[in-house]
């Protein structure tokens, strides 16, 4: 059988003729299989939707009640079949719920991995790699230039700037899904204890994680009392990004931005941003983290989805890997 | 190397003045000798360090690297120096610990210690052993590149900052000592007296005057005040002794090798304030030119024959603040002039010649003659106290510069960015166009960009027009509506305005800001190309 008799890219995303599924679809679909929570993968409207719990319950979150018209929960491990296609979700340790799906049928087995990172996160399940035929990666990272430093040395720098700077408002840009309870996390480990205030996109998720057992420490609604404007000096706040660049902004005394995510990397990202304070912390996998997984899991074939995918699919024929791109359309690089 | 990369990478990003006094002032506090002394030289302009060429750094990168996968980096990151910084380590993580790298001193101590053939295993080493933002560093380094927004000035100030001593003392200093600036340091932590200057033919701090504000001048006495010319040429200060013949910009550069035609005339000994002009001196009755005949010799190394015959240059002296070795400057501004004059009077007549005085009797009368000079390339009146002492800095007070109206237009938004800091969620950059005849017709074509002049309830507005009228984004940029009977039209204040092959307008402008906002005005109305290309054309008749 060859792998594209059993799953392909459609315009609607990755599709499963024989089991007549789709993985993470950008458009409604009869049956989808989701990944993991983030937007772009997850998207309301399906019939069916098999995925984790946490993702569904993430689902549930942002999309409301009818979020889909029938769900199923898939535990780790657990296989599961679908129209005579043997099919099993592990780890990815991107975020919360996050998984990657393993796809089997008469003796060919696919791993479509979703977003992953190999690095440690403790607000999720790590990574696990599943021996298969055709690895499909993510290449969000696909760049040389991507080396993703310890995070507990960025949020260090964050500390540093708090101390340099003493009077003005903190405000760390992190997607809300993920990258922001990961972060609140990783400060917490790194020794600092204070309140850290929240944008309200940020509220049912960081409550979300608290109930999955993801100690947040002390968090508070960031919203101003109109007697007090300095009551954020020297305070952490921790929003979405696109705020920033908000109205909202404007309650803080001398806002610091800062910004956690991979693209943090490249200064000129982080100078057209008005990010003062990058972070370089990603929940993707770096260049070197793609290129251990590939030699680790050491599949017969290689696709790549989503971003830089020329330069993996070159490193990829230079060792001899059969790769190619799928080109598949509608996931943002940018959410990181 | 590692503190000095940390304060680079914030350095880079940070842009408020005060943000980067305090990284810099920790910097300079934290960081033991000689690395602070070689990190103060790198951020002043006073490095000396062996340079490497982009094509070694480039052959260097390749030797490990599969050349597509290194263009497709380049491509993405768009800068050579953090391009190689990135991708240096290979497939390799950082393991380079903290305490082991280099030190930015040994950094500079080796690349000068290099013959011409240790250059590359030597660049190849070092980028083993440095971090990625240390590699950034020292890329920027040895290339020449250290673009970051810090000026020798806000370093002293920094320095004055960490220290406590007046930044003009440490400015007195500067220009006798050399990097890496130990018994400075030394100095300024207490722990050892001033240092002591080999030669005096160094640079002072300059006074500089402020701008007549409204109300400024009832409270005083014109009798207790002397007017000059404002020239529009380029502050000078000529310093010799010994032998030695220096000419400085205002903020301390050497562009002695640019002026031979000025140095080498120098037959005095002291320190002189002037105005560097071109054209002839008043003595010998020629005319001075204009700012951009002037600017034919600004900011070369060296300059040719034909050069200095097109273009003479000579310096109108304002102020005496040596007298060969002696420092008069506690004088009386009326008691320098006095010997200033002395020394002009034997200088070469065809360089040098001496600002003259403007008598007036009232602050009216000097209005009247203030905004109907004489020659073009003046552009207002300095009054300066007739009992002032030279003081370095800008003290309010004793001198004022009371210019002709600045140059006024209306222009048309056209394009608007976001600021930085406390204005990061503001719409607080303008780019904005006057009317001209294109190829596609009428259209409204941009000649400038301003972000201040406005006041915090007029940024209001200006953001939330920008917010509400968008019609395009480019990256951080948004594009408004800009019609002829719907936009928004802006008076735009300038101090100056020449020719410019770099603008695609044609015309570059000095310090624009926008001084009102026309929400009375329609785009229609506002002015055209013609219109700001005369006012070039006047100022060089």
């Amino acid at each position: 059988m060859k792998p594209e008799a059993l799953l392909h890219p459609t315009p609607a995303g990755l599709f499963c003729p024989i089991g007549r599924f789709h993985v993470d679809p950008v458009r409604p679909v009869e049956r989808a299989l989701i990944t993991h929570g983030h937007s772009d993968h997850a998207r309301a409207g399906h019939a069916k939707v098999l995925a984790t719990r946490q993702t569904l319950d993430i689902m549930r979150l942002r999309y409301g009640e009818d979020f889909c018209g029938e769900e199923q929960a898939a535990a780790f491990g657990e296989e599961i079949d679908v129209e005579g296609v043997r099919v099993s979700f592990h780890p990815a340790g991107h975020v919360l719920g996050s998984a990657q799906i393993a796809i089997e049928r008469q003796g060919l087995r696919i791993v479509v991995s979703g977003d992953y990172k190999r690095g440690v996160d403790p607000t999720c399940a790590p990574f696990v790699p599943v021996a298969c035929d055709v690895f499909i990666t993510e290449a969000t990272f696909g760049l040389p230039v991507f080396h993703h430093p310890d995070p507990k040395d960025e949020i260090d720098k964050l500390l540093t700037s708090l101390k340099q700077f003493p009077e003005r408002s903190h405000l760390v840009g992190a997607y809300a899904l993920g990258k922001a309870q990961r972060v609140i996390r990783l400060i917490r480990d790194c020794g600092y204890h204070e309140p850290i205030f929240i944008h309200g996109a940020l509220a049912r998720l960081c409550d979300y994680y608290v109930g999955q057992g993801i100690d947040l420490g002390d968090i508070r609604p960031a919203t101003v009392e109109k007697s007090s404007p300095d009551a954020f000096k020297g305070a952490v706040i921790v929003g979405p990004p696109s705020a920033f660049q908000d109205r909202w902004a404007r309650r803080f005394n001398e806002p610091l931005i800062a910004f956690a995510s991979g693209w943090m990397m490249v200064r000129q990202r982080a100078k057209q941003g008005g990010v003062e304070l990058p972070l370089v912390i990603s929940d993707h996998c770096d260049w070197p983290e793609l290129l251990s997984t590939i030699e680790e899991i050491d599949p017969s074939e290689v696709w790549v989805t989503h971003g830089r995918e020329e330069a993996l699919v070159r490193w990829c024929e230079l060792k001899n890997i059969p790769a190619r791109p799928l080109h598949l359309v509608g996931y943002e690089d940018e959410g990181d | 190397m590692k503190p000095f990369a940390t304060l680079l990478d914030r350095l880079v990003l940070t842009p408020s003045r005060n943000g980067k006094l305090t990284l810099l002032a920790d910097y300079f506090r934290d960081t033991p000798d000689p690395d602070r002394g070689y990190g103060l030289a790198a951020l002043a302009g006073g490095l000396d360090l062996k340079s490497v060429k982009p094509a070694m750094l480039r052959d260097l990168v390749l030797e490990r690297m599969d050349p597509v996968l290194f263009q497709y980096s380049y491509d993405y990151v768009g800068d050579l120096a953090e391009t190689i910084s990135l991708v240096w380590d290979g497939t390799r993580k950082d393991e380079i610990d903290d305490e082991h790298q280099p030190r930015l001193g040994e950094v500079v101590t080796r690349m000068n210690s290099l013959g011409r053939t240790e250059v590359r295993p030597a660049v190849r080493d070092l980028l083993d052993k440095l971090d990625t933002s240390s590699r950034f560093a020292f890329l920027k380094l040895v290339t020449g590149a250290l673009r970051i927004g810090v000026s020798a000035r806000l370093a002293k100030q920094a320095l004055s900052d960490m220290s406590g001593k007046d930044v003009t003392e440490i400015e007195t200093l500067w220009h006798g000592l050399t990097p890496p600036y130990e018994p400075l340091f030394a100095w300024l932590e207490g722990r050892a007296d001033k240092p002591v200057l080999a030669t005096p033919a160094i640079f002072h701090s300059v006074m500089l005057a402020n701008p007549v504000e409204t109300g400024d001048l009832e409270k005083l006495d014109p009798a207790d005040y002397a007017a000059e010319w404002k020239w529009d040429g380029i502050r000078v200060q000529m310093s010799s002794y010994g032998g030695t013949k220096k000419l400085y910009s205002r903020s301390g550069d050497d562009i002695t090798g640019a002026f031979p035609d000025v140095v080498g005339s120098i037959n005095f000994e002291g320190v002189i304030d002037g105005e560097l002009l071109v054209g002839g001196t008043a003595r010998s009755n020629s005319p001075t030119r204009t700012f951009s005949d002037l600017q034919q010799r600004l900011n070369r190394k060296t300059v040719t024959a034909k050069m200095l015959d097109d273009y003479p240059a000579f310096v109108r002296a304002y102020d005496l603040l040596f007298e060969s070795d002696l420092d008069i400057r506690a004088e009386t501004f009326f008691e320098r002039r006095r010997r200033l004059a002395d020394v002009i009077e034997r200088a070469p007549h065809d360089r040098f010649d001496l600002s003259e005085l403007v008598p007036f009797t009232t602050w009216d009368e000097l209005d009247r003659i203030r905004v109907a000079p004489p020659d073009p390339v003046i552009e207002g009146v300095m009054i300066k106290r007739k009992d002032s002492p030279y003081q370095a800095g800008r003290l309010k007070g004793p001198w004022f510069k009371w210019k002709r109206d600045p140059y006024n237009i209306d222009a048309v938004m056209l394009y608007a960015q976001r600021g930085h800091g406390k204005r990061s969620s503001y719409y607080s950059d303008f780019t904005f166009g006057v009317w001209a005849e294109t190829p596609d017709g009428e259209a409204l074509v941009p000649v400038g960009k301003a972000y201040f002049g406005f006041t915090d309830a007029e940024l209001e507005v200006l953001d939330k027009f920008v917010r509400d009228n968008t019609v395009d984004r480019f990256g951080p940029v948004r594009a408004v509506r800009a019609d002829p009977d719907f936009g928004f039209v802006l008076e735009v204040a300038f101090e100056g305005i020449n020719r410019s092959t770099r603008h695609k307008s044609g015309v570059a402008m000095r310090f624009p800001r926008i001084a009102r906002l026309r929400q009375d005005k329609l785009p229609r109305d506002a002015d055209r190309l013609s219109t700001l290309t005369a006012m070039v054309d006047a100022k060089a008749n």
